[in-house]
């Protein structure tokens, strides 16, 4: 029953990706030309309504539909690693026009390209796992 | 009666055109609060993770060593979304073509992406043919290469920094999100005229 809420959620999560335009590479380009509001509005109102969601959750110490307490763990302190990742990510983002969500709904809209981005997403991290205690966090 | 059916109709046409932001936006912090609500959280990029330790990346490398079981759930969330893009792009679409600005599909034109503006993906890179063209292919190698390698060096992707991260207040997030917007536009603006 779990895994079928999961799935469900995964489904909803692909069709939205999918009919937003979210998964286009075209999106992506336009978002960082600055020359539509789209995908800013899309991340703005997540957000905007996500902070309100969380705050709640938090405030009043909703419990899961399963009871158990929400935890949400906080991110260790750091710039360095937030900010050379991140900037590494933005590269690969605009360049492949895909980040590691909306890369799956491509797979299942057929466009066999992207099996060749998940594949080298899976070395990039394989990457990172290998280098992680030389680089700096 | 007939102005009943004509009222469907046209909210059934609206779900085959593309979404717009007002009613995408508010759905992904709805799939966010769902997984907050199930005891789960919003991370496509760990996925990553999981599979490199199913595939036995444990047992050369220690950050790879956890128990990729207690993720299943999260795979079976991809597996949905694989799905869902298999929904929405053969059953909830009529045409695929993305209307992006007038301007940016001139941009793209002129740095040779001729399918801007006819298609969903641009085919230079996304059709069938780019699997036999090698500068396609090394694009998309970098890309995947960069979009993994960073996303775990930050800690997380767009969906765990941008939308959870942020809407929990995380400065961590703040800072990641950043660097996505500094690298995204070092990409296009000084990188692709370089590459394309």
């Amino acid at each position: 029953m779990k895994s079928f809420i999961y799935l469900l959620i995964g489904v909803g999560f692909g069709i939205i990706m999918y009919k937003s335009e979210a998964a286009s590479w075209f999106r992506i380009y336009e978002m960082f030309q600055f020359k539509a509001f789209h995908m800013y509005g899309i991340i703005g109102s997540a957000l905007g309504l996500g902070i309100i969601m969380v705050q709640f959750i938090k405030r009043y110490r909703i419990k899961s539909f399963y009871g158990e307490q929400i935890v949400i763990k906080p991110k260790d302190k750091s710039v360095s690693r937030y900010l050379i990742g991140g900037i590494i990510f933005g590269l690969g983002w605009a360049l492949a026009g895909a980040c590691p969500g909306p890369m799956f709904t491509l797979v299942g809209a057929g466009y066999i390209p992207i099996l060749i981005v998940i594949a080298s997403a899976l070395v990039g991290t394989f990457v990172y796992g290998l280098l992680q205690s030389k680089l700096p966090h | 009666m007939i102005a009943l059916e004509r009222t469907n109709n046209y909210s059934m046409e609206i779900i085959f055109e593309p979404w717009p932001w007002y009613i995408a936006g508010p759905l992904i912090a709805l799939i966010m609060f769902i997984l907050l609500m199930v005891g789960k959280k919003f991370s496509m990029s760990s996925n990553l993770t999981t599979i490199c330790t199913m595939c036995g990346a444990d047992k050369k490398v220690i950050f790879f060593k956890f128990d990729w079981k207690a993720q299943r759930w999260n795979l079976i969330v991809i597996l949905g979304a694989i799905i869902g893009g298999f929904i929405g792009s053969h059953f909830l679409s009529n045409d695929t073509s993305v209307a992006i600005h007038p301007e940016v599909i001139d941009n793209l034109r002129n740095l040779g992406f001729n399918s801007a503006g006819k298609s969903y993906l641009p085919t230079e890179l996304y059709g069938i043919n780019a699997l036999t063209n090698t500068k396609s292919l090394i694009i998309l190698i970098i890309g995947g290469l960069l979009v993994g390698f960073g996303a775990r060096y930050a800690g997380g992707c767009t969906s765990g920094h941008a939308i959870s991260g942020l809407s929990n207040l995380q400065r961590p997030s703040l800072i990641a999100v950043i660097g996505f917007f500094i690298g995204g536009l070092l990409m296009v603006h000084l990188l692709f005229p370089l590459i394309f």
